[in-house]
């Protein structure tokens, strides 16, 4: 287990301390009538207790149990809506590649928040501002297409798309299709292909973990003037991480992520090699946090160095999502220079929920 | 922890995605084995070429020197696991490691792993058997003269893959060939037997064979159907779920489940006490865990007397302790699947028209627990429904339901087929099995279906996979 210094710990600290300030005003915020969506006011009608006398901090949360993302899916998506910010324009994602009915979350400028923070922390020489992008990925009702647009923008330059619908994926693993797989994952990297030749200002690329892989075997993305990758998704591993920094793209700037549509966008670790490969990553407190607790206690937070399962909490004016209990598990991490809060690190698919879940699509 | 690493043409690897294998009997961790990314393998493919030049310059006399060299070295040397950790491992070493992860006794584990030293010793037959005796120079040569004709093949591989099943290490004796005609391999071993195919490796290589002709890759799903897509001719074994995305492929040898059978004509029915033995040994040799052992005995009469004797028989085949010399069936690695497997069983026994005979002869029940570890005991079901969906079953331990049709049916009853041995002397019977486009491997002979000549083609002829004749003029006629 890393020791942290002093200095860190009271970092550490006082970002806890002003939390708990942030927890308050969410709280405040949501379960107000004045500002709070009708969702979490009719919740708070079935309480016996009023949130926003009872909680004080972070930890108090637990009393409000935990988030559900069933209560996504379906209609009226209004409800999520805080009244204070009814007037916006308001924007609707749905999450991951999975069928039937999908879950959403409504947005107004979330994901522009949330992506403006992740490439705050982008270096300027290897995603140079002004330097345009391409997207290859699943866009369609996806946060990730618009999120990535604002991304390059905000950083000055255009994001070039080429889209991958990870429905269709998930369609041909489970009808047991691998040849129609393979002439799809061409189709779209054949895409890439042409736009990367085509605009030679494209400096940036986001793509997934599979993607990236298809696409370095058309190209050598080096000699194509490609500095930057941010690469997130499924597959996202210790091994794939090295696999990528010492074959596929030496040299480039190989920047993973983690994140959906329910919290932002989790930054990692800067890479040390003494971490040996081993991904960390910090989500955008005091917007989003990690909670790494007992799969079997969800209540209690296990040490750091140990495994658990994830737990979301999401805390904006615009969604409040205490305690989500996310499909993946990790190891929970130490609080870093950088990031001097809770991380997760080798995260992968829970292990309970293995079987069912088809992983890999993208 | 012993590592078995990857072998990325040659070169090995340590992969930060490992997997565990544990012990069958203690549930101690015996070995890690490195995972490859599918992405990995995909990238090394790309050198393939370069590796299949190695072995073409090398003369197939000399590759058939090399196997032979191979051979002793497999049986008797020390040979590498992972260069970095400087680990080796011992013929009983290998033995041991092989029967601790996949709970083939230790006596089992013996006579497959004699299989596999006899092909890469007698590889010249076995390429004659496979090429129908064209002289190996072809595949130096690429044509020969033969018989005042001219012969010509062409290779239609620069790689064949194989994705390998963990249940008996015979198959392994399917793929060595491929070197031996010049085509390197890139193996996905079964995610419980790394063992054999990578002993086979490093023997070759510790012989004289290139490196690079030999690549390892345990990986996953993805990693498997990479394999599968990006060679140019593969192999797959595996139930049927497994191989059906890659039935339409040509270029895939499908290996799936066998479902073969022994079956009886009207004149040698009668005569079935004669035959015990070799319908015993069709069932049970080898652990009954092989695509050739037999699930079905189909005969016109004497049905139910012959499965009430083979029930006895088989029965009498106790579980016993991995390292008895004596012991003759598989421990399950993960015990749930063993109890799932009678499970699954009994409920199909629910379905009018079956009955298990083995049952009564054992109260205690068809999953037995020795030594720590657990069994599932022979099992023979008489069908008095042929068309029972038992009768299509194929389970990974001794297994067998005896069904009584009439000859006339019987051909298209027994559907697709990999392994009928026929016991009938009726030469009209005989020729209708010669021209049953629904079996593969025939044996109008005594010969149980478990036992195989390995100069034969085995579900499709490897050579027939790997090369193409074709028509080829070097001179201008006189």
């Amino acid at each position: 287990m890393e020791v942290i210094s002093s200095e860190l710990a009271q970092r550490a600290e006082q970002v806890r301390r002003s939390l708990d300030e942030h927890v308050r005003e969410m709280v405040l915020w949501h379960f107000s009538p004045e500002t709070g969506s009708p969702f979490w006011l009719e919740f708070a009608e079935k309480l016996d207790f009023d949130p926003r006398r009872e909680i004080g901090g972070f930890d108090d949360l637990k009393i409000l149990g935990h988030f559900q993302d069933e209560w996504l899916r379906g209609g009226p998506v209004r409800r999520w809506v805080p009244k204070a910010l009814a007037d916006k324009p308001l924007y609707v994602f749905e999450t991951g590649g999975s069928t039937g009915v999908p879950k959403s979350r409504v947005n107004i400028e979330d994901f522009q928040r949330d992506y403006e923070i992740f490439g705050d922390n982008l270096s300027d020489e290897t995603f140079p501002k002004g330097a345009d992008w391409l997207m290859l990925g699943p866009t369609g009702p996806r946060r990730l297409r618009l999120a990535i647009e604002h991304l390059a923008q905000y950083r000055g330059g255009i994001s070039f798309f080429v889209d991958l619908d990870p429905r269709w994926v998930q369609k041909l693993i489970r009808m047991g299709r691998p040849h129609d797989l393979e002439l799809y994952k061409s189709h779209t990297v054949d895409q890439a292909l042409t736009i990367l030749r085509a605009h030679p200002n494209i400096k940036c690329i986001f793509t997934t973990p599979k993607l990236l892989e298809a696409l370095c075997e058309k190209i050598d993305l080096v000699k194509q003037g490609i500095t930057g990758i941010f690469c997130g998704g499924t597959e996202m591993n210790r091994q794939f991480n090295r696999f990528a920094r010492e074959e596929l793209v030496p040299g480039i700037d190989f920047v993973p992520t983690y994140g959906n549509t329910l919290m932002g966008l989790a930054s990692p670790k800067p890479f040390d090699r003494a971490d040996d490969y081993a991904i960390t990553y910090y989500p955008p407190t005091p917007r989003a946090l990690f909670e790494i607790v007992d799969p079997d206690d969800l209540d209690k937070t296990v040490e750091y160095g140990q495994r658990g399962r994830v737990l979301l909490t999401t805390l904006t004016r615009e969604f409040f999502m205490p305690r989500f209990a996310e499909r993946d598990e990790g190891v929970r991490a130490e609080p870093c220079e950088k990031y001097p809060w809770d991380g997760v690190r080798d995260l992968g698919l829970y292990a309970k929920l293995k079987s069912s879940v088809v992983v890999g699509v993208y | 922890m012993l590592h078995i690493p990857l072998l990325r043409g040659g070169k090995p690897y340590r992969s930060m995605n490992v997997a565990t294998l544990n012990h069958v009997r203690t549930g101690e961790p015996v070995a890690e084995v490195s995972l490859a990314n599918s992405g990995l393998i995909s990238r090394d493919l790309r050198n393939v070429k370069q590796h299949q030049q190695r072995l073409q310059e090398i003369p197939v006399r000399e590759i058939l020197e090399i196997c032979r060299k191979a051979a002793t070295l497999f049986g008797e040397a020390d040979l590498p696991i992972d260069p970095v950790a400087g680990t080796t491992q011992s013929y009983d070493d290998y033995l041991k490691q092989l029967s601790s992860t996949t709970g083939m006794p230790l006596a089992l584990c013996r006579i497959n792993a004699e299989k596999i030293r006899f092909v890469m010793q007698n590889m010249e037959r076995v390429l004659g058997g496979l090429t129908r005796g064209v002289d190996v120079e072809v595949l130096d040569r690429g044509f020969v003269d033969q018989d005042d004709r001219l012969l010509s093949y062409i290779r239609e591989a620069d790689s064949l893959g194989a994705v390998l099943p963990s249940n008996s290490p015979g198959v392994h004796s399917l793929w060595i060939p491929a070197l031996a005609m010049k085509v390197p391999l890139v193996i996905k071993p079964g995610g419980l037997e790394p063992w054999s195919p990578f002993r086979i490796g490093q023997a070759l290589v510790a012989a004289g064979l290139p490196a690079e002709a030999f690549g390892f890759y345990p990986t996953d799903h993805n990693g498997a159907s990479q394999i599968l897509l990006s060679t140019d001719r593969s192999m797959i074994f595996g139930d049927k779920g497994t191989v059906a995305s890659w039935v339409d492929d040509p270029r895939v040898q499908i290996h799936g489940p066998g479902w073969s059978k022994v079956v009886f004509g009207a004149d040698r029915a009668p005569h079935w006490r004669e035959h015990l033995d070799l319908v015993s040994i069709s069932v049970a040799e080898n652990g009954g865990r092989a695509c050739l052992n037999s699930s079905g005995i189909w005969m016109p009469s004497h049905g139910r007397e012959l499965a009430e004797a083979l029930a006895e028989r088989l029965a009498a085949i106790p579980a016993r302790d991995l390292d008895d010399p004596e012991a003759r069936l598989a421990a399950f690695p993960v015990p749930e699947v063993a109890r799932r497997i009678s499970e699954y069983v009994d409920t199909q026994l629910q379905i009018p028209g079956a009955v298990d005979l083995t049952a009564k002869l054992r109260p205690e029940g068809r999953v037995a627990e020795v030594g720590g570890c657990t069994f599932l005991l022979p099992t023979v079901i008489w069908l008095d429904d042929p068309t029972h969906p038992l009768a299509e079953t194929e389970l990974l331990f001794p297994f067998a339901t005896v069904a009584e049709v009439p000859q006339d049916e019987l051909i298209e009853g027994i559907k697709e087929t990999l392994v009928v041995t026929a016991l009938t002397g009726d030469r009209a019977f005989q020729q209708e099995l010669m021209q049953a486009r629904n079996i593969d491997r025939l044996n109008l002979a005594e010969v149980p279906t478990s036992r195989i000549s390995w100069d034969q083609p085995h579900e499709g002829n490897l050579f027939e996979h790997l090369y193409r004749q074709r028509a080829f003029q070097n001179a201008v006629p006189a």
